[in-house]
């Protein structure tokens, strides 16, 4: 059983110029002890699908009928988050079961409470503890993530705390309840290469040792390496491609997926061009027809991708791909 | 491409007091600490370095934007040569025509009241530059036609622009006074990597079309590996290390790079070369440690470090290294290129 299922997720939200998509036939699942990596570009709808799963989303949200989100912690009872109707029956998705770390840490803490007592009020809100026992477990916590001198850093503010001591104090926060699931929105985008290589440590780390499953989001494709084992690829609210970290990033099958590696710059050889891809993300307010990507697809055929929704292909390897010419493109890559 | 630099920096500090006492500021910090380089006139200069390590300060330095505190800055062209340290009134309205600053965030650096043709046009408006409307719309044209801005483009606001082509506006503004020299300062660090490529290759193209010299600040290495002909990586406020980018990308010689290199997450999920460890994080810039300023997170240090702090040597043609021992370490396995 896994741990969060999300199937056939549509999201749309309420604007005055009408119902925008967000996010359209989204489906995942992430195991005990799993690491998701989900990437694509900004407006590509990762966070608002991340959000969804803490019902975090604005209350112009509509969400589709068909759309499911179960949360299967082992030894409890499934909870089907799209049906929570109350506020109070939220408790376990947002910081008891799932926990989420912000890319900005400066704006997710209050900045006129101190770190220790944000910790704390959590602690008592989610769990038995006695606020001693809640003190005691926040600076383990703290220490935990490698805060030097955690008990006189428990009693100071987020502005104190530098950059990466601040994520790494957000990740302890997030730990501090013990969630089966962390939702980790581009955690390290904000950190240097030396921060970000200690962070990613950490998480690594934390998901051996409490065997948690974790969303990471991100548009680094180096970082997803390194750290996800399974990829999702995000185009316009669609899920263009899906596959173990292997698969997408050595074999790419969707043209997108493709553009995205072929415009990183790369270590090994420096004289290779970036290769952009071309154009800009269509607005979500005019979704282009048929393929979404059809519009900046080197692979485009007039009248059959501006036409036809391509579904989702298993192909013989196991990575599922959303293109006309999947087939194609994944024959052509084996005679290679 | 030509030897002579454009821009050229002897022993340049930049200190800002700390507080005031009573007989004056009692403390500096030393955003900048003895820098000399030489920004070769055509080049494209990186300048690497974790947040704190005054890359920014170094850079609006070099602009006659944050104060000269001991040193030398020239800038020198065919027809002027201006001395940074003492420009001001004309000369310094003549530099500002020179040396132009693009942005990190195309969000903040573009006011939402103005349209694009007027943003672009702000600069020659400004400065004088032109004497007719005409004129001027003539000349925002030509640059947009640069940046592959359209005519239908000009007459909208920003906030009607993805963040690639907010990018190009700040592009097209830096550009439309005709600068010499272009200060980038983490120019693509808020884009998405195909967005970065993009407006790389048009920093790339307008480089080598119009001759500008670019000074680009990155903390992101492979990117700057790409772009850069000559890198330069700062630490708390020294530089380390100095080299012709593909000597500095193929044999790293101070521990520091070496560290930086190898906290780069590799694009293959195979690769299990373990990250070097840098422990800790850059020290605070107002108590710098004594001797060399990363002997305290550096694994080799040994006593010499402590004491003495390390001046750039050339240890390679055009490759300088500020580390006493920087002979004794073979870094090449965390040199990019090794499997090329």
């Amino acid at each position: 059983m896994s741990l969060i299922s999300v199937q056939d997720l549509t999201i749309r939200f309420a604007t005055d110029e009408g119902l925008i998509t967000a996010v359209e036939d989204v489906s995942f699942d992430i195991a005990p002890g799993e690491i998701l990596g989900l990437v694509g570009e900004s407006g590509s709808g990762k966070s608002v699908t991340a959000k969804a799963l803490m019902r975090l989303n604005g209350g112009n949200t509509r969400y589709d009928e068909r759309s499911t989100i179960t949360l299967g912690v082992p030894g409890e009872a499934p909870v089907e988050v799209l049906s929570l109707k109350r506020e109070r029956d939220m408790g376990p998705i947002r910081g008891g079961a799932v926990s989420m770390i912000f890319q900005e840490p400066m704006a997710s803490f209050a900045p006129a409470i101190t770190v220790g007592q944000q910790m704390v009020e959590q602690l008592l809100i989610h769990t038995k503890m006695t606020k001693s026992q809640a003190r005691k477990h926040a600076i383990e916590m703290l220490d935990r993530v490698g805060i030097p001198d955690p008990a006189r850093r428990f009693e100071q503010y987020a502005f104190e705390f530098s950059g990466g001591m601040r994520q790494r104090a957000m990740i302890a926060m997030a730990l501090s309840t013990s969630p089966k699931l962390l939702i980790a929105d581009e955690p390290t985008t904000a950190l240097d290469v030396t921060i970000q290589a200690q962070v990613i440590d950490l998480m690594k780390d934390l998901v051996r040792e409490f065997g948690m499953g974790i969303l990471f989001i991100t548009h680094d494709l180096g970082v997803i390496a390194q750290t996800a084992d399974k990829v999702a690829v995000m185009y316009l609210g669609k899920l263009v491609e899906t596959g173990t970290v292997r698969q997408v990033i050595r074999t790419p099958g969707h043209p997108y997926t493709r553009g995205l590696i072929d415009a990183l710059p790369k270590l090994s050889d420096l004289d290779a061009p970036l290769t952009p891809v071309p154009g800009d993300i269509p607005s979500p307010l005019n979704r282009p027809a048929g393929c979404v990507f059809h519009t900046r697809c080197p692979l485009a055929k007039p009248g059959l991708c501006d036409a036809v929704v391509p579904q989702a292909e298993t192909l013989p390897d196991g990575q599922s791909v959303a293109c006309l010419f999947a087939q194609d493109i994944y024959s052509k890559e084996g005679a290679a | 491409m030509s030897k002579d630099p454009v821009i050229e920096a002897k022993s340049l500090s930049v200190n800002y007091p700390l507080g005031k006492g009573l007989f004056g500021p009692r403390a500096y910090l030393s955003a900048v600490d003895n820098i000399s380089l030489n920004i070769e006139k055509g080049s494209f200069f990186g300048l690497v370095g974790e947040s704190g390590s005054g890359k920014t300060t170094l850079g609006r330095a070099l602009l006659k934007a944050a104060p000269i505190s001991e040193g030398e800055v020239f800038y020198r062209d065919e027809d002027v040569s201006h001395d940074l340290r003492t420009i001001k009134g004309l000369e310094l309205k003549d530099y500002r025509k020179r040396a132009q600053l693009i942005f990190q965030d195309p969000y903040a650096a573009l006011s939402p009241r103005m349209t694009v043709r007027d943003i672009i046009a702000e600069p020659l408006e400004v400065m004088g530059l032109t004497k007719t409307r005409a004129e001027t719309d003539a000349r925002v044209r030509e640059i947009a036609a640069k940046c592959r801005l359209n005519l239908e483009h000009l007459r909208r606001f920003p906030h009607a622009f993805s963040g690639g082509q907010r990018q190009r506006i700040s592009i097209a503004r830096a550009l439309v006074s005709g600068p010499k020299f272009i200060v980038a300062d983490e120019s693509v660090a808020a884009l998405d990597v195909s967005i970065q490529a993009d407006v790389l290759n048009l920093l790339k193209t307008i480089q080598r079309d119009m001759g500008i010299s670019f000074l680009f600040i990155s903390h992101d290495l492979s990117v700057v590996a790409h772009t850069c002909d000559h890198v330069a990586v700062m630490y708390l406020g020294n530089l380390v290390e100095t080299a012709p980018t593909r000597s500095l990308f193929t044999r790293p010689r101070h521990p520091y790079t070496s560290a930086l290199l190898s906290a780069i997450p590799s694009l293959d999920p195979d690769d299990t070369r373990e990250a070097e460890k840098l422990t800790g994080e850059i020290p605070s810039p107002a108590n710098p440690p004594k001797g060399c300023k990363f002997h305290t997170r550096c694994r080799f240090a040994r006593d010499a470090c402590k004491a003495e702090r390390p001046q750039l040597r050339e240890m390679a043609p055009g490759h300088m290294v500020a580390c006493h021992f920087a002979e004794e370490f073979d870094f090449s396995e965390n040199g990019a290129l090794q499997s090329a």
